[in-house]
């Protein structure tokens, strides 16, 4: 392999429902910065039926050009068929980078691609740099349960691929009217060499919380001692209208479900204000919510290690505090209600 | 009757597992060896599949000759038969190279009993990649289905298999054929206590080991280190924190001040009933 041949950087634009999810806008962010210290464009490879027009939102957001392959075999995520399209384009063009989202079909999609490719793919990646005058890609991730941070370089192979979790990346401010190059690519594939069909798309009938969308979320941990005690969490959200979070112990430990756990296994965010109640900020726990606006925790250790990583913190007992809370803020906002009136 | 092979790993209990702060690698004398958790459920699953179908479970590890324990645990789960292959020369390995290296032995594993169906954990603990699994598909030209939550049915004869894969908001059901590899899910099954003759079968058994020589038409440049095409650069650990202001003063005070930090950003937070 001839590695002088690949050059650019392109991010998988995925799409969901129409939209570009937002981890894609994120990496044509961040995807725009590493092609700018190298010097050479930002593409997407965009991949659907009926998603060429998004290639405008692309453009706005930093991409200078996109290839498109738009068909109606590509109506829905196949892995079989959306890897044929990267791994056809990537062949042709020769990039020295692509970046996915680290979402279910992105690192679905990676795989399987950098097999064919014959080529690295980080997992994962939290941190990423460019070596301006070589092009190697340092992708950073937590490693060994978050213990420790890794630094994955891919020497001898190209291209350089990588997933990125999401809510990491800045994506940049979109520029209304920004053009690119839309580059039409075509693939045959016939839907009877296909060997995956989906036969139907299930949408959970009570719409689950999503807690990366939050503004506010109050997370609670072990230090609440039981279900019962963690209700005050609840109570606590109820009362301010935000969204319940939660570290890893209190979902093992059956208190709440798994898809309100922040963190490493659990999903990233970045409300307004974070309060983590009872919480001791394993380093699990804070790769998931440390770039939140505003981080408040109590605990009752006062050498707890998530009072190094808060904006203000409480050394106190929970079920103290938390009550004195809910009290201020039902007057508070009562009054407010009766202001409003 | 299904023959089903379940891909395994034995990993360092990362929950438990010391950093050495000098060299900053994992003190793996101080993590107990484990049969990576996402793999007890492709382990569970296959036994289901068989209890259900009939047939045969296979599993399958790489590693060194102490992972014959994570073999042990998966007989004790109610698999039949166990393979293992290990060989300094797969030392090192990355995804692309682990995928080469157990795609071999699979070949070899389908030529003693055809394989219809390979179940895989989500992703090791200790890898974290999740990559390996469709990785193997690709390599097999199977295809990989993975996030699966729920398998519907296996149909040997009519060569397809119905799957649910987990999906952000929902999930969708997915028709493939036969072979097909899955990786699955945590929420896919719970693993019950092993019955008394599992154990005892577990406690003695022996599964075959192969090094590279046993297996046939290896590339040796795609094995271990030398295969992969990744390297770690440097590991490091996470740069600790400032820290922020720790409220002083009667707890009064300290909800107080709280209250007023907090109320700078007001129009957050909800008015109960609505501001109607
Ligand atoms: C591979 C791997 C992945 C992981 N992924 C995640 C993840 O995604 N998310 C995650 O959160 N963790 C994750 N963890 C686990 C993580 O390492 C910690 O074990 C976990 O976050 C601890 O949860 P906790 O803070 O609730 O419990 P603990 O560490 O037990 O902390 C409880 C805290 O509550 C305080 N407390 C007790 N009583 C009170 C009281 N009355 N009032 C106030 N404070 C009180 C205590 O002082 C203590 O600090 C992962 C670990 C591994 C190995």
């Amino acid at each position: 392999m001839n590695i002088a041949e690949y050059s650019g950087v392109w991010v998988f634009i995925e799409v969901k429902d129409g939209k570009i999810v937002p981890v894609s806008l994120e990496l044509l962010g961040a995807g725009k910065r590493l092609a700018e210290k190298r010097g050479v464009e930002l593409s997407g490879i965009l991949v659907g039926y009926g998603v060429k027009p998004l290639a405008n939102t692309a453009f706005e957001y930093g991409a200078d050009a996109v290839y498109v392959y738009d068909d109606p075999i590509f109506k829905l995520y196949r892995t079989e068929t959306y890897m044929r399209a990267i791994i056809e384009c990537t062949n042709r063009h020769k990039p020295e980078i692509i970046l996915y989202g680290a979402t279910s079909t992105g690192k679905d999609l990676a795989s399987a691609a950098a097999t064919d490719l014959a080529t690295g793919l980080t997992a994962d990646t939290t941190i990423l740099d460019i070596d301006a005058d070589t092009g190697l890609l340092q992708a950073s991730r937590p490693a060994f349960g978050g213990n420790i941070m890794a630094t994955i370089l891919c020497k001898k192979h190209r291209p350089q691929m990588a997933t990125v979790r999401p809510k990491i990346m800045k994506a940049m401010n979109p520029i209304p009217g920004r053009k690119g190059e839309i580059i039409e690519e075509k693939i045959s594939i016939r839907e009877e060499d296909v060997r995956t069909k989906v036969l139907e798309i299930v949408k959970s009938a009570t719409k689950q919380v999503r807690i990366d969308e939050a503004d506010i979320i109050v997370a609670g941990g072990k230090g609440l001692g039981d279900a019962k005690g963690f209700g005050l969490i609840h109570d606590f959200a109820e009362t301010i209208g935000a969204t319940v979070g939660a570290s890893r112990d209190a979902v093992e430990a059956g208190w709440i479900e798994h898809h309100h756990q922040v963190g490493q296994t659990g999903v990233t965010v970045t409300p307004k204000i974070y309060f983590a109640i009872g919480i001791s900020g394993a380093i699990q726990h804070l790769v998931g919510m440390q770039n939140s606006g505003l981080i408040i925790a109590i605990n009752k250790d006062p050498d707890a290690p998530i009072f190094n990583s808060c904006h203000y913190g409480i050394v106190g007992d929970a079920f103290e505090i938390v009550p004195m809370l809910i009290e201020q803020f039902k007057r508070v906002l009562t009054a407010e209600e009766v202001k409003n009136a | 009757m299904l023959h089903v092979v379940a891909c395994i790993k034995q990993v360092p209990d990362t929950k438990v597992a010391k950093l050495n702060p000098k060299t900053n690698t994992i003190d793996r004398a101080s993590a107990p060896a484990i049969l990576n958790p996402y793999d007890t459920h492709a382990v569970e699953e296959a036994v289901r599949l068989k209890k259900r179908y009939g047939g045969t479970v296979t599993v399958l590890t790489m590693g060194p000759p102490p992972a014959v324990k994570a073999i042990r645990r998966c007989v004790e789960i109610g698999a039949d038969e166990g393979y293992m292959i290990s060989d300094r020369a797969f030392a090192g390995a990355d995804t692309l190279a682990t995928s080469y290296a157990l795609t071999k032995a699979l070949h070899k594993i389908s030529q003693i009993r055809p394989i219809d169906l390979i179940i895989c954990g989500k992703m090791t603990i200790d890898g974290d990649t999740g990559q390996v699994g469709p990785g193997i598909a690709r390599r097999l030209d199977i295809p990989p289905l993975t996030s699966v939550n729920k398998v519907v049915e296996i149909d040997k004869e009519g060569g397809s298999a119905v799957v649910h894969r987990k999906l952000e908001d929902g999930y969708e059901v997915v028709k493939s054929t036969l072979p097909c590899l899955l990786t699955v899910e945590k929420e896919i099954n719970e693993v019950p206590y092993s019955p008394m003759p599992n154990l005892i079968k577990a406690a003695r058994y022996q599964p075959t080991i192969w090094a590279v020589s046993d297996l046939e038409d290896v590339d040796r440049t795609q094995l271990g280190l030398k295969g992969s095409p990744t390297i770690v650069g440097s590991v490091w650990a996470p740069p600790k924190p400032q820290g922020g202001e720790i409220l002083q003063g009667p707890v009064n005070s300290q909800v107080d001040q709280l209250m007023d930090i907090l109320l700078q950003k007001k129009e957050l937070f909800a008015v109960k009933g609505g501001a109607s």
